[in-house]
């Protein structure tokens, strides 16, 4: 009972989060609404028993990656831009498109929905191992090649994004 | 239907925040409320992932997340960065103002 009143409560926080982000004028509310919305998402990993990515949700994207937005939002001035339309000629077309999307996953979900009806297994590996500990088997071994690329990749991300910023190179 | 909670429920949420991240990505003028729809989209990849991950009681779709969650860092740092530049030469982050390579 009390985790679906849980799951409910992180599920409102997630989409009302995420559609109050894109509707606000000032793109200052907008990052805290994003805020919200990420939050939402991290419940949802903790009830899916990821605890690792709950901390990563916490850590990177709201201390991260929001920060390096509202960072952003002071350096580039949005005054002018907030007292002008937020929303662009084509967004009717926009929202048909959205919906057609949202109609076809609603349809395919329908159809699939007995397969995914059932509740996860229990888990019992993991209790007494641990979420992270098992991440970081995995992660070390079978993935070692993609962990390496992607630390490659924030390496060009970090001298691109250096590079772009500067005035002068 | 309402309970108890299943996978189905978290792929209904996903797909709502999906949905959500795209309609900001298609109406929106500002290019940083478009890069917060983006890692709203992304945030709805990893629920999917994570949930299916539970479903299949296996870690593999938990560390495709963390994958997924490093490229958002990349994307954002590089399109705050490219965005900086862009209002530096153009005065502008409206993204329909800027149509140089429109004909």
């Amino acid at each position: 009972m009390i985790v679906t009143i849980f799951f409910y409560a992180f599920a409102l926080l997630t989409l009302g989060g995420g559609l109050l982000c894109i509707t606000r004028r000032s793109a200052v509310h907008s990052a805290i609404w994003l805020v919200v919305s990420l939050l939402g998402a991290a419940g949802l990993y903790l009830q899916l028993q990821a605890e690792f990515l709950f901390a990563v949700q916490v850590v990177l994207y709201i201390g991260g990656i929001v920060v390096l937005f509202l960072f952003v939002i002071m350096l580039v001035n949005l005054d002018e831009a907030a007292k002008q339309r937020q929303f662009n000629r084509q967004w009717l077309v926009g929202l048909a498109a959205a919906v057609l999307v949202g109609a076809e996953v609603v349809y395919f979900l329908r159809s699939g929905m007995k397969t995914f009806q059932l509740p996860a297994p229990a888990r019992t590996a993991l209790i007494t191992e641990g979420n992270t500990e098992k991440l970081a088997d995995v992660l070390f071994s079978e993935y070692l090649l993609p962990f390496e690329i992607a630390s490659v990749l924030l390496l060009v991300a970090i001298v691109g994004s250096v590079i772009m910023a500067k005035k002068r190179i | 239907m309402l309970t108890p909670i299943s996978t189905i429920h978290y792929l209904i949420i996903s797909a709502a925040l999906l949905l959500i991240g795209t309609l900001g990505v298609l109406v929106r003028r500002n290019i940083v409320v478009i890069l917060m729809s983006i890692e709203l989209i992304l945030n709805a990849v990893n629920i999917n992932l994570i949930a299916f991950s539970r479903h299949h009681d296996n870690v593999n779709g938990q560390i495709f997340a963390i994958f997924v969650i490093t490229v958002a860092v990349a994307e954002a740092a590089v399109g705050l960065g490219i965005l900086i530049a862009l209002f530096r030469n153009r005065e502008t982050v409206l993204a329909d103002e800027i149509d140089l390579l429109k004909w």
